[in-house]
């Protein structure tokens, strides 16, 4: 489904990935950890297309579709989507209206009809059931006066209604409670499925405990240093990751 | 540095053309006798050309006011037509005798002044350039006493009210554009609502400035009489050209005892292209005067004109009355905008409240000047002032100056203020989830507007989230 080869890729004058392979398959769940400043987050926004890295070298495929010539909005449309770390408050404009606005740039890009509110608020109610929201908080403005919790289940809410084929969550375990995990993860695998492909970006094995990922992947300054299934994740859990950053293996081929 | 806060690019005017029909023109340039001759056109009593007249004399004494934070080159008074009629000045009897090109240029600019409008319940007094043609609806009205008419028809028909009313909020010594205006204004819109009469509809004129070379001098009057309550809109296109062109409008509005004015418009004249060429100088003085628990609301969104100046205030004159600005001001490309309000506080217990969302994108500059004065007798009188500014990219600017002036210690100000910046981060994320830019950003903007918008009634707020959006097409990307 996704195939990465020799991504690299800069902000200004640093380069941040420098040659990154991967490939995922449908239905498959990959864990992308490492220790701070490893790229991680960075691979996440890079597949995203924010404009502020420079992809230098390297392609990115989505069902052979060539994601680094499309724009941010052609790549959502295509069916990526990122849970964001630091999700976007938007004063004004209310969840129900942001949701069904993404929700119908999505389906009149593949040509579907549109949804008008009514049966959207049908769809959205069903929807909600995925991270035991009432309908009031759809309501309230974009992640608006949202506490951190609450803006990382309004990513795992808006992932729910536009059903990303690729899924990345970059840090989507970050400054959660444990209750606030437990409804994130939940949410996650509710909507596993065998079409569709989710990375996990995170620094902590702690996420792995709820969302069990069928590979693990070490990101050392930029590399993919180690890969391994879920076991993996335990080591670095036990080990850190100095083991791993102080012996940098060969850069993937 | 490459982004998509940064290039810019300039759409076309939409609605930029010109009409080609035959103006019957006074030749260029002021003089008292450009003042007699219009008023001899336009058939007036004496005491309009007099009013006239004495207004020519007193603004002959003033000089052009530049402490607005716009720049503009001189503008020569003497190089402009101060009248233009379509040559059509017999009256009609409907729309279909009215000159085809006319109708046409209406509907190029999507104006409805059409059965479906009529049908859909609005009464309209187009006017186009300086003479009204077409009214409707009046018939109703005048049922139940409600004059909704050209200026120059309320002039021959109900010149008492005219005589009483005209200058009573704006005096013609006001200031430079409202005593050139008093000199030479050749139509616009009267309204007269009788005592206790709820106007059943909203009432609207569209502008549209089309001569080459013809300054638009237009007056508007609207009286609600003791206890009447009245909506009025205004919304303007006007047609593409090269040479800047001056706007310099009058509106008094006179709300009795207990009576309700509610008057919104949507602005959108041409802004000139990307160099700011060619735009209109808007200078308008709107004002209105509240007696003991009437209430005047200006709602206005502004994302037309090169250089606008414009500031409806209220005179909260008697105890009780209540004033209140919600103001949308967009400028892109290189558009200047000096806008706000003015807020007296004469009466007992009078409130205002004063919501300002200025929006500067391209290399516009937008300024909110804003005053709040409270007389020593207003005791108790209370303000609200919220004032935002939001940028888009970095070569545009916001300013703010507020002013505020109590004279009084029992009264209670309140002033807050904030600038934002769309960022790229809040834009990445719409498109991360599926939205263009160019929806994110009128998505984002409508957002920041939503409190003015919902002062607008139903069909022009729809109007004006369009026209926001238009309005900042290209202006990331």
């Amino acid at each position: 489904m996704l195939q990465i080869k020799g991504l690299r890729a800069s902000v200004g004058e640093n380069e941040i990935l420098r040659g990154i392979d991967l490939a995922v398959k449908p239905g498959e769940i990959h864990a992308i950890m490492g220790p701070n400043g490893s790229g991680k987050s960075t691979l996440a926004q890079v597949l995203a297309g924010h404009p502020a890295y420079t992809v230098t070298a390297g392609s990115v495929r989505l069902e052979g579709e060539d994601l680094l010539e499309l724009e941010p909005e052609e790549r959502a449309q295509a069916g990526v989507f990122l849970a964001f770390q630091y999700p976007v408050e938007i004063a004004g404009v209310t969840n129900a209206y942001f949701l069904r606005a993404a929700y119908n740039a999505l389906r009149k890009a593949r040509g579907q009809e549109e949804l008008d509110p009514i049966d959207f608020l049908d769809l959205l109610e069903e929807k909600l059931k995925v991270v035991g929201w009432e309908s009031e908080i759809m309501q309230r403005a974009v992640n608006s006066g949202f506490s951190g919790g609450e803006k990382k289940r309004n990513e795992i809410l808006q992932m729910a209604v536009l059903e990303p084929k690729l899924a990345i969550l970059d840090e989507t375990d970050s400054g959660l409670d444990i209750d606030a995990l437990r409804i994130v993860a939940d949410g996650v695998n509710a909507l596993r499925r065998p079409d569709r492909a989710t990375i996990l970006v995170t620094h902590y094995q702690r996420l792995l405990n709820f969302i069990v990922p069928d590979f693990v992947h070490v990101l050392v300054e930029g590399q993919i240093v180690k890969s391994g299934g879920k076991e993996l994740a335990l080591e670095l859990e036990a080990r850190g990751y100095e083991w791993l950053t102080g012996v940098p293996e060969a850069a993937p081929a | 540095m490459s982004s998509p806060v940064e290039s810019l690019v300039n759409r076309e005017y939409k609605w930029g053309f010109v009409t080609d029909i035959e103006a019957d023109s006074v030749p260029k340039g002021l003089s008292e006798d450009t003042i007699r001759l219009i008023s001899a056109k336009k058939h007036e009593p004496a005491f309009m050309l007099d009013w006239r007249l004495k207004a020519y004399r007193g603004w002959l004494k003033m000089s052009e006011p530049h402490w607005p934070n716009v720049s503009y080159p001189i503008i020569d008074y003497q190089n402009i037509i101060y009248y233009s009629a379509p040559k059509t000045l017999k009256p009609l009897g409907s729309l279909e005798e009215a000159d085809p090109k006319l109708l046409e240029t209406y509907q190029k600019l999507g104006i409805p002044l059409t059965e479906q409008k009529i049908l859909a319940g609005v009464a309209v007094d187009a006017i186009f350039d300086s003479v009204s043609v077409g009214t409707s609806y009046k018939k109703q009205l005048g049922q139940l006493g409600i004059i909704f008419c050209s200026f120059s028809e309320a002039v021959q028909e109900h010149p008492d009210l005219v005589q009483k009313y005209l200058g009573s909020v704006v005096p013609a010594s006001d200031n430079f554009f409202a005593a050139l205006n008093s000199a030479v204004f050749t139509d616009g819109s009267f309204v007269y609502v009788p005592k206790g009469v709820r106007c059943p509809m909203d009432l609207s004129t569209y502008f549209r400035i089309n001569a080459q070379n013809t300054g638009q001098f237009e007056r508007t009057l609207i009286i609600a009489d003791e206890g009447a309550q009245v909506s009025y809109l205004e919304g303007c296109t006007a047609p593409k050209r090269d040479e800047n062109q001056l706007h310099a409008a009058v509106v008094e509005l006179v709300a009795l005892e207990g009576a309700t004015i509610k008057y919104s418009t949507v602005q959108n004249w041409y802004a000139g292209d990307e160099e700011g060429k060619g735009g209109i100088y808007n200078f308008v003085t709107k004002r209105g005067k509240a007696s003991r628990g009437a209430k005047i609301s200006w709602t206005q969104v502004e994302t037309g004109s090169a250089i606008t100046w414009k500031y409806p205030s209220v005179i909260l004159q008697g105890d009780d009355s209540v004033g209140e600005f919600y103001s949308v001001a967009v400028v892109n490309g290189r558009q200047q905008a000096d806008t706000g309000t003015k807020m007296i506080h004469m009466g007992r217990n009078t409130r205002s409240t004063i919501v300002s969302k200025g929006i500067s994108a391209g290399r516009g500059n937008n300024s909110y000047r804003g005053l709040v004065k409270v007389l020593p007798k207003a005791d108790g009188a209370r303000n609200y002032t919220q004032c935002d500014s939001m940028l888009i990219g970095n070569r545009c600017g916001a300013n703010t100056f507020p002013y505020i002036d109590v004279q009084n210690p029992s009264a209670s100000v309140e002033h807050e203020a904030s600038t934002s910046k769309i960022g790229e981060d809040q834009i990445f994320y719409c498109k991360q989830r599926g939205l263009n830019t160019e929806n994110a950003i009128s998505m984002i903007v409508n957002g920041f507007c939503k409190e003015v918008f919902k002062e607008l009634p139903m069909e022009f707020a729809v109007e004006a989230q369009k026209l926001l959006g238009v309005s900042l097409e290209g202006s990331v990307g």
